[in-house]
C-alpha cells in the first residue's frame, strides 16, 4: 500500500533506531510526551518502545478525546435516547464506554435505537433515509474530527433537513499540552506533537511550547519510521539545546493548517468558556460548542440533558493516568476490577486509550522484552 | 449426592457480545452452560464432541448461522450451513458423513429466497460430500427472525490417526494456517451496503475436509490441535489454545496471509485482521518434524496454494499470543473484546 | 488513496483496491484532482499527501549514518544495505 509500506521498511527502520540509540545519551533520561491518541495506539500497535533504548521513556498524554470526556457528558448524551425516535450515533469506540446506567451499547441492548457510524456524514444520511426519526450524533474528537462535524452541519442546513442534531463534545489540544506543562508533577523534556490536528491547525499553534517553555517540540505522522524519525528529530534537538517546531510529518500537515477547515470550524463552532475534563478538571477555553447561529441542530438545545457532574469512583485513577502521571499499570483497578472487557474508565475501552494499549501489551510481556532488547 | 454446579456467570443480561466469539462468548458458556449441561469428566470444549456409540467412536457438532445479509459475494446462509458444521467436524479430527437441519423462518419471507436457499444447500452437501438426512421447520412473526436463521447438527466418522488435544501441544510446534483471514467477515461487512464501501472482496466459505486429510496423510500422528477460526477470528482461536495449554504463541506478521483489499479494508475502517471471522480456512500445531512437509502438502493440494506456516509455540510468555512485526517490535493480540471497533482521533 | 472521479463534494478514493466515497469540502482552498494522494479522516479528506515531501524523506532517512564510522557500526551488526529478512 502506497505511502504505508514505504515508511514499514524494515532496514529503514533498523538504520533510524540504531542512529536514536547512537545519539542518546546514555547518562541522560529523556522523557517525551506523546499527546495524540493516534500515536499511542501506533507505539503499541508497532512495538515501537522495543526499538527504543531504555533511557527514552515515552509517556502517554490526554490525546484520547474519548477518554477526557467526564462520565455525566456520556449520561447527558445517552439521556436522549428516553426520547422516542431517536437514534443515537457515534463512533465505533464511544459504544462500549460506560456511563452511569451503562454503556450505548448496553442501551442498545436494552432498546434503545444506537447505531456505529464511520462518519458524521453517516449519520446524516440516516436522518435523510429515516424522516420520521430524529438522528442524534454524539460528536467527539480533537479538532482532527470537529471541521468534518463542521461541514456536516452545514450541508445539513443546506439541504434543510430537520431531524438531525449534533452532542458536541470536541475538544482542543492546546490547552491539554497546556495544563500538562502547567501541572506540578510532570517533567518532560520534549513532545511528540500530534499529526492529524496539525493538518487543521497547522504548526504555528505549538510555538509558544518552544519558545516560552523551552520544549522541543516535532510534529509527527503515525507510521513506524514517521515516529521513530520524530523521536530522532527530538533527539538532536535536546543534544544541540535548540528548542524548536518541527514538522515530520511534512507530506501531509501544512504549515499554515487547513484554512478551509478553520473557515468551516469557525462558521458552526464557538469556544465554551471552559469545559471539563476527566482527571483533569475544569480547563477553560478548550472544547467548542455549536454557534447559536446553528442552534436548531444543537442535541443540547434540542433535548433537555440532566447537566449531572458524575465523578469517577474514587479508586480510579483515570485522571492521573491522562496526564501521564501515572502508568496505567500504576492505577489500583489495572487488571482487576478494571479489564478492557469490565471497564471503569474510557482509557480501557477506547482503542488509543493508554490503558488498553498497555494492557494488552507491556501487562504480559515481560520476559520478551529482555530477549528482543538483547537481539538489538 | 451430586453438589449442585456452580454458575460463575454473572451479566444481568445477554449482549450482542455474548454472540461474538471473543471473551464474551466464551465467559458465557464456560459460566453457564458448561457447569449445567456439560459432564464435568469431559475435556476442554472444542469444535465437536467425540462420543462412543456402540463402539465406534463417532463425532457429532452443531451450529448456528444468523447471518445479515442473508446473499453475500462468494456465498450464502444455506452454504455457511452445510460448510460450517462440516468443518467443525473437520477440524475435531473427523469426516462428515450426514447432516440434520432446522429452517426458523419469518413470516413474510418470500418463498423464492427460500427456495434459493435450500438449493444452495443442497449443492454445497453435494460438494462436501454429505447427506442431509432430515430437519426441521419452524415460522415465527414477522421481525422476529431476520428472515431466516438455520442451525445444522452433524456426525461423523474420526479420521485414522488424527488425535486433537490441546494438552498435546509441545513448545517447537508450528502453526499452520490453511489461507488468506479475514474475507469472510470483511465481505459480510461490506454487503450490509451501511458503509459506502466497494471492493472486490468475497467470502471464503468452503469445505477444509479436503485439506485436512491432506495434512492428515502427510503429517500422521505429527497434529496436535486444529481449529476454524471463525467469529473471533485468528487471533481468539490462539488465544483459547494458549489458555488451554498453558504456553505462549508466537506468530510473524509478515506470514500471515491476507489479500490487499482486506488489509486495505481493515486499515480504512481501523479494524484488526486477526479478529476478522473465517469461513473456509483451519488453523492446525504442528509438531516441528512434520511441519514443513505438512506445509509444503497443503500448498499443493487444490485451493491450499495459500496456505502458511504464520508461528510457532514457545514456552513463554505463557497463554499468551505475541505478534511479531519485520522490524522487531513485538505486541500482544488478545481475544476479540466486543465487537470489532473502528479508531477514531 | 488515490483520488479517481468526482460528484459534487464527493470523491471516490481507492486503497488497495478498496473503493470509498469521501467527501472533499475541506480541500476547497486546494481542490485534489484525480490522481491526487489524500489523507482521509472519519470520511473526509483532510489534507493532500504531497509524493515529493515523502520522496524527501525517505532520501534522508536513506543517508542516515553514511559517514564510514556509522556504517561500519552498521555493518558490524549484520544490518547493511541488502538485510535479509529475519527468520520467521
Amino acid at each position: 500500500m502506497k505511502f504505508v509500506d514505504e515508511f514499514r521498511e524494515p532496514e529503514l527502520i533498523a538504520k533510524t533506531a540504531h542512529e536514536i540509540r547512537r545519539l542518546a545519551d546514555p547518562q541522560r533520561h529523556y522523557r517525551m510526551m506523546e499527546v495524540c491518541g493516534g500515536h499511542t495506539h501506533a507505539i503499541y500497535r508497532f512495538g515501537l518502545k522495543d526499538l527504543l533504548p531504555p533511557n527514552i521513556e515515552l509517556i502517554h498524554g490526554p490525546g484520547c478525546p474519548v477518554c477526557v470526556l467526564p462520565m455525566g457528558r456520556i449520561d447527558d448524551g445517552l439521556s436522549m435516547t428516553a426520547q422516542p425516535d431517536v437514534i443515537f450515533t457515534a463512533f465505533g469506540d464511544m459504544m462500549r464506554v460506560p456511563g452511569t446506567r451503562g454503556s450505548p451499547l448496553e442501551y442498545k441492548a436494552r432498546g434503545a435505537d444506537v447505531r456505529i457510524v464511520y462518519s458524521p456524514a453517516d449519520a446524516l444520511k440516516l436522518a435523510q433515509t429515516n424522516p420520521d426519526k430524529h438522528v442524534m450524533f454524539f460528536a467527539i474528537g480533537f479538532e482532527t474530527t470537529a471541521p468534518s462535524t463542521a461541514l456536516t452541519l452545514m450541508r445539513a442546513r443546506s439541504q434543510g433537513i430537520r431531524n438531525f442534531s449534533v452532542f458536541c463534545n470536541h475538544v482542543t489540544i492546546i490547552p491539554a499540552i497546556r495544563a500538562i506543562l502547567d501541572s506540578p508533577d510532570m517533567r518532560l523534556d520534549a513532545f511528540i506533537g500530534p499529526g492529524h490536528v496539525s493538518t487543521v491547525i497547522g504548526c504555528r499553534p505549538y510555538e509558544w511550547i518552544a519558545r516560552h517553555e523551552r520544549k522541543p517540540i516535532v510534529v509527527s505522522g503515525f507510521e513506524p519510521l514517521d515516529m521513530l524519525e520524530s523521536v530522532l528529530m527530538l533527539l538532536r534537538q535536546l543534544k544541540e539545546g535548540r528548542a524548536e517546531v518541527e514538522n515530520q510529518y511534512k507530506r501531509v500537515v501544512p504549515w499554515e493548517g487547513n484554512r478551509a477547515a478553520l473557515k468551516a470550524m469557525a462558521e458552526v463552532f464557538q469556544l465554551r468558556p471552559y469545559f471539563e475534563w476527566r482527571g483533569m478538571g475544569f480547563i477553560s477555553q478548550s472544547a467548542l460548542r455549536i454557534r447559536d447561529s446553528y442552534a436548531e441542530f444543537d442535541a443540547e438545545q434540542r433535548f433537555s440533558v440532566p447537566g449531572i457532574r458524575v465523578t469517577d469512583p474514587k479508586a480510579a485513577q483515570c485522571g492521573e493516568v491522562l496526564k501521564g502521571v501515572l502508568k496505567p499499570a500504576q492505577c489500583k483497578l489495572f487488571g482487576n476490577e478494571c479489564t478492557p472487557e469490565r471497564p471503569v474508565g474510557a482509557l480501557m475501552v477506547s482503542s488509543e486509550g493508554s490503558c488498553a494499549a498497555y494492557y494488552n501489551y507491556e501487562h504480559r510481556k515481560a520476559a520478551l522484552v529482555t530477549e528482543v532488547a538483547a537481539a538489538l | 449426592m451430586q453438589a449442585s454446579p456452580k454458575i460463575r456467570f454473572r451479566d444481568a443480561q445477554i449482549e450482542m457480545a455474548h454472540g461474538a466469539g471473543g471473551k464474551a462468548s466464551r465467559r458465557l458458556i464456560e459460566g453457564l452452560f458448561a457447569p449445567l449441561l456439560f459432564e464435568p469428566s469431559a475435556g476442554p470444549l472444542g469444535d465437536a464432541a467425540h462420543v462412543q456409540v456402540n463402539g465406534t467412536r463417532i463425532a457429532i457438532t452443531t451450529d448456528s448461522f444468523v447471518v445479515k445479509p442473508l446473499r453475500f459475494p462468494g456465498g450464502s446462509i444455506g452454504e455457511l450451513a452445510v460448510n460450517g458444521t462440516v468443518n467443525d467436524l473437520a477440524v475435531s479430527g473427523a469426516r462428515a458423513e450426514t447432516l440434520v437441519v432446522t429452517y426458523v423462518l419469518e413470516a413474510g419471507l418470500p418463498t423464492d429466497i427460500l427456495e434459493y436457499e435450500v438449493r444452495a444447500m443442497a449443492a454445497a452437501a453435494r460438494r462436501a460430500g454429505v447427506v442431509i438426512a432430515g430437519g426441521d421447520t419452524k415460522v415465527v412473526e414477522h421481525g422476529k427472525a431476520d428472515r431466516m436463521y438455520i442451525s445444522s447438527c452433524g456426525i461423523g466418522r474420526l479420521i485414522e490417526g488424527v488425535q486433537i488435544s490441546a494438552q498435546s501441544v509441545r513448545p517447537g510446534d508450528r502453526i499452520l494456517l490453511s489461507g488468506p483471514i479475514g474475507d469472510h467477515g470483511i465481505t459480510i461487512l461490506l454487503a450490509r451496503g451501511e458503509l459506502d464501501l466497494e471492493a472486490e472482496i468475497c467470502s471464503d466459505t468452503r469445505s477444509v475436509l479436503p485439506l485436512v486429510e491432506t495434512l492428515a496423510a502427510a503429517a500422521p500422528g505429527g497434529i496436535r490441535w486444529m481449529r476454524d477460526p471463525t467469529r473471533g477470528g485468528v487471533a481468539t482461536s490462539l488465544n483459547e489454545l494458549a489458555r488451554d495449554c498453558g504456553l505462549g504463541i508466537c506468530l510473524s506478521e509478515d506470514q500471515i496471509p491476507i489479500h490487499d483489499t482486506v488489509r486495505g479494508a481493515c486499515e480504512l475502517l481501523g479494524l484488526e485482521p486477526l479478529h476478522i471471522a473465517n469461513e473456509g480456512q483451519f488453523l492446525a500445531v504442528v509438531a516441528a518434524d512434520a511441519a514443513y512437509a505438512a506445509l509444503a502438502a497443503l500448498q499443493a493440494a487444490p485451493g491450499g496454494q495459500a496456505a502458511a506456516m504464520i508461528g510457532e509455540v514457545r514456552e513463554q510468555p505463557a497463554c499468551t499470543v505475541l505478534v511479531s512485526t519485520l522490524y522487531g517490535g513485538t505486541r500482544v493480540i488478545d481475544m476479540l473484546v466486543g465487537d470489532p471497533l473502528p479508531r477514531i482521533c | 488513496m488515490e483520488l479517481l472521479a468526482e460528484r459534487e463534494n464527493l470523491a471516490l478514493v481507492e486503497v488497495a483496491g478498496v473503493r470509498r466515497k469521501i467527501d472533499v469540502g475541506l480541500l476547497e482552498e486546494d481542490p485534489a484532482r484525480a490522481g491526487d494522494w489524500v489523507l482521509i479522516h472519519v470520511g473526509f479528506a483532510m489534507s493532500k499527501i504531497s509524493e515529493a515531501d515523502a520522496t524527501d524523506q525517505m532520501r534522508i532517512l536513506r543517508m542516515l549514518g553514511e559517514d564510514e564510522a556509522a556504517m561500519q557500526e552498521i555493518e558490524g551488526y549484520g544490518m547493511g544495505e541488502t538485510a535479509a529478512r529475519p527468520a520467521s
